[in-house]
């Protein structure tokens, strides 16, 4: 058994557990327990990769292992990771594992919400690892159709419709990825006499620009649409709004994220040319996101609208240092999908207690919730001053790294929007402050608000997991700035 | 050629006859009161012919070459031969209590085992005649299985629609391979175009010859009689006309275009395209409206049939053995969901896609299996259909086809949204008077859990499609 695999045999086995298990009170502890398994072990890979590196190996991915699986296409279960996917991954189980905290309190089909939260993981991890399209894209569709069933049975408003928009959007969304996936399989170099889905081989001899310019757009746009680009953003708001805590979670924490890494590691990766002729229109797609997720933010009232916009902005910057394809910008770019994955991971999670508690989400029938539940009053502080990039924390960081790496860039277009893009972080302090005085301060509006329950434990261990995750990226963000930086470098250089 | 090699080589064509004699010795022996005993053995008897019909068998040709099989002919038959067993595992509870008490179980199998040996002459028809006389024994029983609903009219309306068209589509049918015979002057498939121009009336034959096989693949825009026929029919006969009715049609249509007409490529190629295209688009866009589970079904598998075409487009051994892969697939998960549509109709007489408004909570098993098949039917991974589907496009990509690849992954986007319609009724929703808690019998449990094996085991078992692939090189070769 290699390292990676180990990933999904978890969640799998969890799964399976689960689907076993009878008793009532046993769900939840058993999803917590796999899932706690599963973060250790990503912790555990982070660690021996760090020493594998030390030990001097340089080679692009490691524990790479490639089994052939339908030998005619040449399609094989191929994986590995370099820094970038290790960093992901632990992402991925941190919030997952914070996800299953916050719904240690799930009523309605208990079982099926684990094994759908679950099998949405599996889905995660295994694109994490994937160095092969097909596998990638088989596991891409594996995490978006339990959203339906998360957001549709488990949802609130309009949930229905919201579960329904989601999956045609994201759906789709890969209908036009499988095409550009066909098409960079088509096109790729022969091995054998056979083609090749491996993301490596390709990189090393991309195809000729003018089927690049062809099949860019579809690969771009196929993720560009689940990383929220405007405008085939509007998925996220309602999917957002009416998803459980902590689908919202895993939703703007991961599966998002799972759009900017898919362009970063197949669009701009393999089609650098294409990347560099197109990207002065995603350019201006991605600049107009950041301002107008900002704006958007500004006027909503309802909480969960207020972030989910605010992440349409900050996943637009992502998208925006990626298409500045330098090394700079590349880990900025990584470092703010970590970044934002925590932090707007946190900011649902503590919006799920807060409505538990109130009842609403909308700010203007909100205030003082500061002197009644100061635990989590405090923490929608720090991590608003974390999402508005507060240094100390690991929003700081990120779009400190990324302004760094865009400026460099003398281009008018590029400038430009490197000007929009750090104006925006004034837009976010306004509407974060907005909801934090309306919100935390001020008089207690609501009789009934008088008296509400303190933070339980398990919200607790799930809030401090993710702030700890903040506040060390925000003080030591060296590690993590290496860590990326050494795996983007051999990017930029071959694609360049 | 000996009388050995009769049988050898004729083997699923003995068996049926043996199974067919033996049921109708035993009908004709048994009082009608008792005829429930008639299902245990046919059921037993077809699932020994089935096994039997997964041994690989031997290649040639008999009567001078109006019969043919090989490898490739006899892996057909055994899916067919699969299809029907699982069929007969999920009917067993109707045709028990509204077929044998009233002495009819006995003509529905007879019927159902001759419409099989039909498929069997069709799919190894060496030439026009004996396709022919396949294509009618496989056609014309069927509507009498179609009108077997005694009390409904619409069963009856059914099967004297079915019976009409099929006559118009062979009739047409046949004045098509009359205009080729003229041009081309033989009827063999062997030697069938040699020496032959492209002349306009062998197109125009052509033509004429394809829309009767479309007929009963049901492509738009011969599919009119599918929708009000898979509703009038017993669920039993639906199930069987949308997946191994069609399948069987999709069989001989590969064989011919790819081994017979493989010269006049760019004509079908053009037409097949178009037909594609129009039945991908026109299924989806008629089963978003649809209510009734049945027809909904019955709109479901004619857009699945333009996915089917553009396998065939990709032509070669690629395409045929993607083409045959999905359909391998299509028939468990097909009749997964059919299984399931059957298994509600028996306990409750409900097929309505209202009825299953809140079924999760009550019927947990049975909502899960339709749920997987109607994942699986729509392409999602890990279930087989995703497997099944993205072979069918890479096969065409493979051949250039791009646009019709983009034209089929936006059906498949459409489609998603009507294949999560009775999901969001059985697990989204809940309902004040849900159906109430339902035990299946334990052959619709087999049936059921077949399918479920089949769909969850078939896309990710490589291997599979490794011997699908050689079986079609070795065909074609």
């Amino acid at each position: 058994m290699d390292r990676l695999t180990i990933l999904i045999i978890i969640p799998v086995l969890t799964v399976l557990a689960l689907i076993f298990s009878t008793k009532r009170k046993s769900y939840r502890v058993i999803a917590a327990i796999g899932m706690s398994i599963q973060t250790l072990y990503s912790i555990y890979l982070l660690l021996e990769y760090l020493s594998i590196r030390q030990a001097g190996n340089t080679s692009e991915m490691v524990f790479t292992r490639s089994i052939i699986w339908f030998k005619p296409w040449n399609i094989r279960y191929e994986i590995g990771v370099d820094g970038i996917a290790v960093a992901m991954i632990l992402l991925t189980s941190i919030v997952t594992v914070s996800g299953v905290f916050v719904s240690w309190r799930i009523k309605d089909l208990p079982k099926e919400f684990f094994v759908s939260l679950l099998v949405l993981a599996t889905g995660v991890f295994g694109f994490f690892i994937s160095l092969d399209l097909f596998t990638m894209f088989l596991f891409y569709e594996l995490a978006v159709i339990p959203m339906y069933l998360l957001i549709g049975i488990w949802g609130s408003g309009p949930r229905e419709y919201a579960a329904m928009k989601l999956t045609l959007m994201l759906m789709g969304a890969s209908a036009l990825l499988l095409v550009g996936i066909l098409g960079l399989y088509m096109h790729s170099p022969l091995i054998e006499g056979q083609h090749t889905f491996s993301i490596q081989a390709i990189a090393h001899s991309p195809m000729a620009l003018s089927d690049q310019l062809f099949f860019f757009p579809f690969v771009f746009i196929g993720f560009g649409v689940l990383g929220a680009l405007f405008p085939f953003h509007t998925w996220s708001p309602d999917g957002h709004a009416s998803a459980p805590t902590a689908v919202s979670m895993l939703h703007a924490g991961v599966l998002m994220k799972m759009g900017g890494y898919g362009v970063f590691r197949v669009a701009l990766y393999l089609m650098p040319e294409a990347a560099h002729e197109m990207s002065w229109f995603f350019l201006i797609l991605a600049g107009g996101s950041i301002m107008y997720g900002a704006f958007g933010a500004l006027r909503q009232t309802d909480l969960k609208y207020i972030n989910a916009y605010s992440s349409v902005s900050h996943l637009a910057l992502v998208l925006f240092a990626l298409l500045m394809m330098d090394a700079v910008s590349w880990t900025g770019s990584v470092l703010q999908m970590i970044s934002h994955g925590l932090i707007t991971a946190l900011f649902f999670a503590l919006i799920g207690m807060i409505y538990e508690r109130t009842h609403t989400r909308d700010v203007t029938k909100m205030g003082g919730l500061m002197k009644v539940i100061p635990f989590i009053a405090m923490m929608y502080v720090m991590v608003g001053m974390a999402s508005l990039g507060l240094p100390g924390m690991s929003g700081f960081a990120a779009e400190l790294t990324i302004f760094v790496g865009a400026f460099q860039h003398s281009g008018v277009l590029e400038r430009v929007f490197t000007v929009i893009a750090v104006l925006s972080i004034v837009v976010t302090a306004v509407y974060i402050l907005r909801v934090v005085g309306k919100m935390l301060m001020g008089p207690i509006k609501t009789e009934s608000f008088y008296h509400m329950d303190k933070a339980r434990w398990y919200e607790k261990t799930a809030a401090i997991l993710l702030l700890a995750c903040i506040l060390g990226i925000g003080i030591f963000p060296n590690w993590l700035y290496k860590l990326i930086r050494e795996s983007v470098e051999p990017m930029i250089k071959l694609i360049q | 050629m000996t009388w050995i090699d009769t049988i050898t080589l004729m083997r699923n064509e003995w068996s049926i006859l043996i199974i067919f004699l033996l049921l109708l010795a035993t009908e004709i022996l048994l009082d009608d009161r008792r005829q429930h005993q008639l299902i245990p053995l046919a059921i037993g008897l077809f699932a020994v012919h089935t096994i039997g019909s997964f041994f690989p068998g031997k290649a040639g040709e008999l009567f001078g070459g109006m019969y043919r099989t090989n490898d490739l002919l006899h892996f057909m038959k055994a899916i067919l031969n699969t299809a029907v067993l699982i069929i007969l595992f999920q009917s067993y509870h109707w045709v028990k209590t509204e077929l044998a008490p009233h002495g009819r179980a006995g003509a529905f199998y007879l019927l159902l085992f001759a419409v099989l040996s039909g498929m069997y002459f069709l799919i190894s028809s060496g030439d026009f005649i004996m396709f022919f006389i396949g294509f009618e024994l496989s056609t014309l029983p069927v509507a009498a299985l179609t009108a077997f609903h005694l009390k409904e009219i619409r069963s009856t309306e059914a099967g004297i629609k079915l019976i009409l068209l099929a006559g118009l589509a062979s009739g047409i049918m046949l004045y098509g391979i009359s205009l080729m015979y003229a041009v081309t002057g033989n009827l063999y498939f062997a030697d069938f175009l040699v020496n032959t121009d492209h002349e306009t009336l062998l197109i125009f034959g052509l033509v004429l010859f394809l829309s009767g096989l479309a007929f009963k693949i049901s492509l738009v825009p011969f599919h009119f009689w599918a929708p009000d026929v898979y509703e009038g029919a017993p669920i039993a006969v639906t199930s069987f006309l949308s997946v191994v009715s069609k399948a069987a049609a999709v069989f001989i249509l590969l064989i011919l275009l790819l081994s017979v007409l493989p010269e006049l490529s760019e004509i079908w190629k053009m037409i097949l395209y178009i037909l594609s295209v129009l039945t991908m688009t026109v299924g989806n866009l008629f089963a978003l409206r649809q209510t009734n589970m049945k027809r909904f079904l019955a709109f479901s598998s004619i857009a699945q049939a333009g996915f089917i075409l553009l396998g065939i487009l990709a032509s070669e051994a690629v395409g045929a053995s993607t083409v045959v892969y999905f359909i391998l697939i299509y028939v468990f998960t097909n009749l997964a969901a059919f299984g399931v549509v059957q298994a509600i109709k028996d306990a409750t007489g409900k097929e309505e896609m209202v009825d299953y408004t809140g079924l999760y909570r009550t019927n947990p098993r049975l909502s899960l299996v339709m749920v997987l098949a109607l994942f699986s039917l729509a392409g999602i991974p890990p279930m087989a259909g995703f497997f099944g589907k993205f072979f069918l496009f890479l096969a065409a990509a493979g051949k250039g086809y791009y646009t019709l690849v983009l034209i089929a992954v936006i059906n498949v986007t459409i489609s998603l949204y009507y294949y999560l319609l009775p999901v969001r009724a059985m697990l989204l929703r809940t309902s004040d008077a849900p159906l109430a808690h339902i035990r299946s019998g334990s052959m619709m449990r087999i049936g059921l859990i077949l399918c479920v094996v089949g769909i969850l085991i078939l896309g990710m078992y490589s291997p599979l499609y490794d011997y699908i692939l050689s079986l079609t090189n070795e065909w074609l070769q």
